[in-house]
């Protein structure tokens, strides 16, 4: 790393926070920005079909992932037991002891994903859509196994193993590679309209989002002060782990966060024990809720779309983020990986995210009127919430309803996940990048910086812009990627079959 | 009777203790030496993606790094002396794996040295001796 261009990504950072005496108007002017610039890349992808409310981009995750779950016979049903195996290590080579295992590469890119869109989506979903909003969540985790699988299968069979000894791979990869192999044109051209939206949704979703509900949870706690600041201090931290190489942050990070994660459910788990006389009609509100909208803006269409967007932003099934992660494990079977990537959104978004649904539901944040129904805020736009809170607020406020300390460790939480998956993100836009640009340090430090900066945008904008922006980028990867999915999903298949058929005849045995 | 002693070995004063207690043994016996370095490694640790990515690669570079440096110190030494050796380099459980490695070389001995932790911090670090005293195949010797 040469310290010249260290000091210039440096002084670039600087450069931001450079202005103190417009500190006030400083977060206004990011947001106008950012709201004018963005804005015909959130409609063009969340138009609706003509003549309806119903975006398209939803219907094309759905069907999808009903394609895939049919195409290979429900495999997300299918092989849970045998996923949970491999994950164990059953199958694994001991030879190959000190290489990336099932486990870490789920791990890993577990820790991409369970961040703000379980915490904070949630909400978001819940306070628009309603209680029903979970039931389509729940579904749409479901399905999108299916998705997951046959991506992360892809991601491992066309992924790059250098000379050096490096290994990766992702949707450009078997984008570019898969479809050479099967005698298609365009492959290249998705591979790289996948790229620029992987880059986009890396400094949408995979930062900004992250970094604005960190500074939300931050100033919740601490009072309110401007979101530069936090801005600021997040992309340094970040700066320190991807450009100055501080591995010992990112290795804190990654023990700390699944610990985190066990703590968030068990302790939904207690609240929700709390009120066990409220779970049959937490359930009720959310069946109910699922079919007839019980009067949500949007009725059921408008829960339908809510726990759709949430799932999918949240399990990131369909979008070939995950495959970026999944694709350097150790194995001599591509499958595999797709089969342990099957337990990513059952555990991402039907346990975690129904559990931040559940205990929202349950300790009563949502207004209802005497009739039953749901009031709606001023503006008409979402669900009356007890303090008017929305996002990570909420959920904040409905675990500190039952555990009056509880926000403070949450806060905790919502900043490690932030921070992990802006780890995650870095590296997948990274990636992208490379692809793209070639690779080489100047290119990929010149990214790095590019991210940093976003940290601070995305601080310091209002949640409404940075969110839409986030779901629009996020979603954008997930239009190419799928599209690249159905040409290749046969190759899956010969693969499945191949690798069942020998699973069945024993030539695939464990190792004891 | 002759026969193979399995010596753990990490370069340490303890290891370098146990390995002579070991040679003199096998010297005696007409026997050989298998020198058994153990990486430590959990399939269940948690890496950054960049750490994923650069795994195969870092551990191709730790190995021929143990290797070259257990060649170039002891195994050198005991040629030298006229004891046959072999090496065996693994990733794992370092307890776990000595006695897996005297099972598969059919070993007759584990020889390992012991760092002299207080009872506090082996129960809560784990000792490598304790635990192999518990697992091991064959009988198993450790020098203090």
């Amino acid at each position: 790393m040469h310290h010249k261009n260290l000091f210039a990504a440096f002084a670039a950072l600087l450069a931001l926070a450079a202005a103190p005496a417009r500190a006030q108007s400083i977060d206004e002017t990011v947001n106008q920005i950012f709201a004018d610039s963005t804005g015909w890349f959130v409609s063009l992808i969340f138009s609706n079909f003509p003549g309806t409310t119903f975006p398209w981009i939803v219907a094309w995750l759905v069907v999808g992932a009903t394609v895939f779950t049919l195409y290979f016979g429900f495999i997300q049903f299918r092989a849970v037991g045998h996923a949970i195996s491999l994950v164990k290590g059953d199958y694994s080579d001991p030879n190959d002891a000190g290489e990336v295992s099932h486990f870490q590469a789920l791990a890993t890119a577990l820790s991409g994903t369970v961040g703000l869109g379980n915490i904070a989506g949630v909400a978001v979903a819940v306070s628009i859509g309603g209680p029903g909003a979970t039931f389509w969540m729940i579904l749409a985790g479901l399905m999108g196994m299916a998705s997951k699988f046959t991506e992360c299968t892809l991601g491992v069979k066309y992924r790059n193993e250098y000379e050096d000894g490096r290994v990766s791979g992702g949707p450009m990869y078997y984008l570019s590679k898969g479809f050479a192999e099967r005698g298609l044109p365009g492959g290249k051209i998705l591979a790289v309209l996948f790229s620029v939206f992987c880059i986009l949704g890396a400094l949408g979703g995979g930062n900004m989002f992250q970094a604005n509900q960190a500074h939300q949870q931050i100033s919740g706690i601490l009072g309110e002060y401007p979101g530069w600041i936090t801005g600021i201090v997040f992309a340094g931290v970040v700066f320190a782990v991807i450009v100055g190489g501080l591995k010992s942050i990112a290795r804190v990070t990654e023990k700390i966060v699944p610990f985190m994660g066990i703590l968030y459910v068990g302790t939904a788990l207690i609240i929700i024990a709390m009120n066990a006389d409220k779970i049959g009609w937490a359930f009720g509100e959310i069946l109910a809720g699922a079919f007839t909208g019980l009067g949500v803006a949007g009725g059921m269409v408008g829960a339908l779309i809510q726990g759709f967007k949430r799932a999918a932003f949240s399990n990131e099934a369909g979008v070939g983020s995950a495959a970026i992660a999944h694709s350097a494990v150790r194995t001599k079977e591509p499958i595999t990986e797709g089969l342990v990537s099957l337990l990513e959104p059952f555990i991402d978004t039907v346990v975690i995210c129904t559990m931040t649904a559940l205990v929202i539901i349950i300790t009563g944040q949502l207004v209802a009127g005497p009739d039953g129904n749901y009031l709606l805020n001023e503006a008409g736009t979402a669900i009356q919430t007890v303090g008017g809170t929305s996002g990570v607020g909420l959920t904040s406020a409905a675990f500190g309803s039952a555990i009056s300390w509880f926000p403070y460790i949450l806060a905790v939480a919502v900043v490690l996940f932030a921070f992990s998956t802006m780890i995650s993100w870095s590296y997948y836009g990274l990636k992208a990048w490379t692809y793209l640009f070639g690779e080489g340090e100047t290119k990929e430090l010149v990214f790095k910086v590019i991210f940093c900066i976003f940290v601070v945008i995305g601080a310091a904008a209002n949640l409404g812009p940075v969110i839409d922006f986030s779901d629009a980028a996020i979603f954008a990867m997930a239009v190419v990627n799928i599209i690249g999915l159905y040409f290749l999903m046969p190759i899956v298949k010969r693969e499945l079959d191949s690798y069942l058929s020998r699973l069945r005849s024993g030539e695939i045995t464990k190792f004891v | 009777m002759s026969g193979k002693f399995v010596v753990g070995y990490d370069g340490s004063v303890s290891a370098r203790r146990a390995l002579e207690f070991a040679v003199d043994r096998a010297k005696a016996q007409g026997g050989s030496i298998v020198l058994a370095h153990v990486l430590e490694w959990s399939p269940y640790s948690f890496l950054t993606p960049s750490e994923l990515e650069e795994r195969h690669k870092r551990r191709r570079e730790e190995m021929a790094r143990a290797e070259a440096q257990l060649n170039e110190t002891v195994v050198k030494e005991l040629k030298e002396a006229g004891v046959p050796v072999e090496t065996v380099i693994r990733y794992g459980n370092t307890a776990d794996l000595l006695g897996k490695i005297a099972s598969e070389t059919g070993a007759i001995q584990i020889v390992v040295g012991r760092e002299g932790q207080s009872a506090l911090e082996a129960r809560i670090f784990g000792s490598v001796a304790g635990a192999l005293v518990q697992t091991s195949p064959v009988p198993c010797t450790i020098v203090p």
